[in-house]
């Protein structure tokens, strides 16, 4: 099935990628000097490798001045074709074959499959230029921290961070709010403060609040939920007025319910209180164009495997001048200045809360995943989701006993899915829809709190990523009502 | 491909013997599985001779684990514990039927778990069963 309906739509600023076979013949060195440090769109089927480059330099000299980010940024979100067929070519993993059917992989809101260009680059990591970062004086040494350094540019391009020095690398968006909640909730966070969640939050977002309120005696305060799994604004408002919060962190995207939250407005009006931000970006960032910028969001959190990349490394987003008044969440080497037996001083951010010798090749990786979803463009893979999201809605919506959880409107939700049928539990729905090919996760999701509020034990949950179809779609449904006969419903 | 999920296993989902509890159970023991949310409580009560005189069990998960648990408990209704203590895996899966996955197969013997766990602290448990209960 192939795709061109965005390809009209495609505005003056595009032209870099009327199509990829257009944007293949434009040689990589060529294609940067238009726009430099950007991502380059490939021919998405691997012919000739770009040479072995090192712009890491190039991106700190030409990149952070404001302007040139901006248009990156641009580049990046905006429309540009795609073809979902050339896509798929791109992951090695979709030639599966799984109890004798073709791999049909609908669980990205766990994990995205990883393309060849990532796959590629951790191996060429290894095999040409592994070193340690920022301290070998000798080539591979410098190629290794050029690529390091390039990559948290992408990333900090990506978000239309101001620079990368708010671009911090951990293990993902788990360990970014740990961070937050260790180094910065516990010098901020006093006893009898507040802190404001939401109930659709994943445990991540939830239990490092548990234990710094915990241990600093806080309190949290819950946003709660709509029915049709939209946030409570009023909470929200009594909340913060309720005097003492110190802190606003809520998800982007509910892992369960596919709800995109007004975080803009929320940040809005935590700030006029006076009130940080964090956002759990780690179902939005892969999704959709993401400026925090534009958002004004404090910190930002996410992980670099649910987003092509490969697993152990994320991001987490600080504004500079909260980083710079952050103590280190780590102590140990690459995170100094000058150590003493007494007392040491720290680098500046973001290497103060980098300890120790980082994911060298997850950072790699993540720079060339932030490449490929780049070239895809942000917004494409918005739209492409979009419409796999309301064919689904429509088609498992028909299905006998079916039950669909969150917003009944699929243009307001992001690509998940999440559903019960009948009696059937969902590990049960999981095992037979295994049968025919079909991964889907099943379970609490990370959100038990959610699940109770949804009065559930667990759910069924479909996600989509770049790379799904309505065929797959198509076999999801045919699946569920073959689910539906063995368990007479 | 065939379905595990037999007529047998759905029928003991949708209809389970022995569900409920006992006003006076001299064994008892429950446990969950935390990946699944799985949940299975066990309850036997014993005559003179230490037979199973009476069994139940309660719950809430997966069509697996409710069947495979009612299914155990008609397997172990009028044996003695020591019976009971030598029920292994092989028995409860040639209850259920059919392939397992490694993870589904947690469920399956979810329920297996529960009533050696209940047995060993009622005869006193040893060494060696703390190594058989975490292979289950």
């Amino acid at each position: 099935m192939s795709r061109q309906r965005w390809a009209a739509a495609s505005n003056s600023t595009s032209q870099k990628a009327t199509s990829p076979a257009a944007a293949a013949t434009a040689s990589y060195p060529k294609a940067r000097n238009k726009l430099p440090g950007l991502a380059v769109p490939k021919n998405t089927t691997p012919t000739t490798k770009p040479p072995l480059t090192f712009p890491g330099q190039l991106a700190q000299s030409t990149v952070r001045g404001y302007a040139t980010q901006k248009q990156a940024t641009a580049y990046i979100h905006e429309k540009k074709p795609f073809d979902v067929e050339r896509v798929r070519h791109d992951f090695p993993i979709l030639k599966r074959v799984i109890n004798g059917k073709p791999l049909a992989y609908l669980d990205s809101a766990a994990t995205t499959q990883k393309p060849r260009d990532v796959i590629d680059e951790l191996t060429r990591f290894y095999n040409e230029y592994n070193a340690n970062v920022h301290r070998g004086v000798y080539k591979i040494s410098e190629e290794a921290t050029a690529a390091y350094e390039e990559a948290r540019a992408k990333i900090a391009r990506l978000i239309n961070a101001n620079s990368p020095n708010e671009i911090i690398f951990v293990r993902g968006t788990t360990e970014a709010i740990n961070l937050v909640a260790q180094s910065w909730g516990r010098t901020n966070v006093g006893l009898g403060d507040g802190i404001i969640l939401t109930e659709m939050e994943h445990h991540s977002n939830i239990v490092p609040w548990q234990l710094l309120a915990k241990e600093r005696g806080a309190h949290l305060k819950y946003v709660g939920i709509t029915d049709d799994g939209h946030l409570v604004h009023e909470d929200f408002r009594q909340h913060l007025e309720s005097g003492s919060i110190k802190l606003v962190t809520m998800t982007h995207v509910s892992n369960v319910l596919g709800t995109i939250n007004p975080v803009r407005e929320y940040i809005r009006e935590a700030h006029k209180q006076g009130c940080p931000v964090l956002v759990d970006a780690a179902q939005s960032v892969p999704h959709m164009p993401v400026d925090v910028q534009d958002l004004d969001c404090d910190f930002l959190a996410f992980s670099g495997h649910k987003m092509c990349g490969p697993t152990g490394i994320g991001i987490l987003y600080a504004k500079k001048s909260i980083l710079q008044a952050m103590p280190p969440y780590h102590g140990g080497g690459e995170m100094i200045r000058e150590v003493h037996l007494y007392e040491s001083a720290w680098k500046d951010p973001p290497y103060k809360f980098e300890a120790g010798t980082t994911n060298i090749a997850g950072a790699i990786g993540l720079g060339k995943a932030v490449d490929y979803v780049s070239g895809l463009g942000l917004r494409n893979i918005q739209e492409h989701e979009q419409e796999l999201t309301e064919y689904a809605h429509d088609r498992l919506g028909k299905v006998k006993g079916i039950r669909i959880y969150g917003p009944e409107n699929p243009r307001t939700k992001s690509g998940v899915i999440s559903f019960n049928m009948g009696d059937v539990h969902a590990h049960d729905m999981a095992t037979l829809l295994d049968e025919d090919g079909i991964a889907v996760r099943s379970g609490h999701h990370c959100a038990q709190p959610l699940m109770e509020r949804l009065g559930v034990s667990s759910t069924t949950r479909a996600s989509v990523y770049v790379y799904n179809t309505e065929d797959e779609i198509d076999r999801l449904t045919q699946s569920l009502e073959r689910a539906g006969r063995i368990f007479k419903l | 491909m065939s379905s595990i999920y037999s007529e047998i296993i759905l029928d003991y989902y949708r209809y389970p013997r022995n569900k409920g509890s006992l006003p006076h159970p001299q064994i008892q023991a429950r446990d969950s599985n935390p990946l699944c949310g799985d949940i299975v409580e066990m309850q036997l009560e014993l005559d003179e001779k230490n037979t199973v005189k009476d069994v139940k069990f309660n719950g809430q998960g997966c069509a697996i684990s409710q069947a495979s648990a009612s299914m155990l408990t008609e397997l172990v209704k009028g044996k003695t514990v020591d019976d009971v203590r030598k029920i292994s895996k092989e028995d409860v899966l040639s209850l259920i039927g059919g392939q397992l996955t490694a993870v589904r197969l947690k469920c399956a013997l979810l329920s297996l778990k529960v009533l050696k766990t209940g047995v060993y602290n009622y005869i006193g448990s040893t060494e060696s069963t703390n190594e058989e209960l975490s292979s289950l």
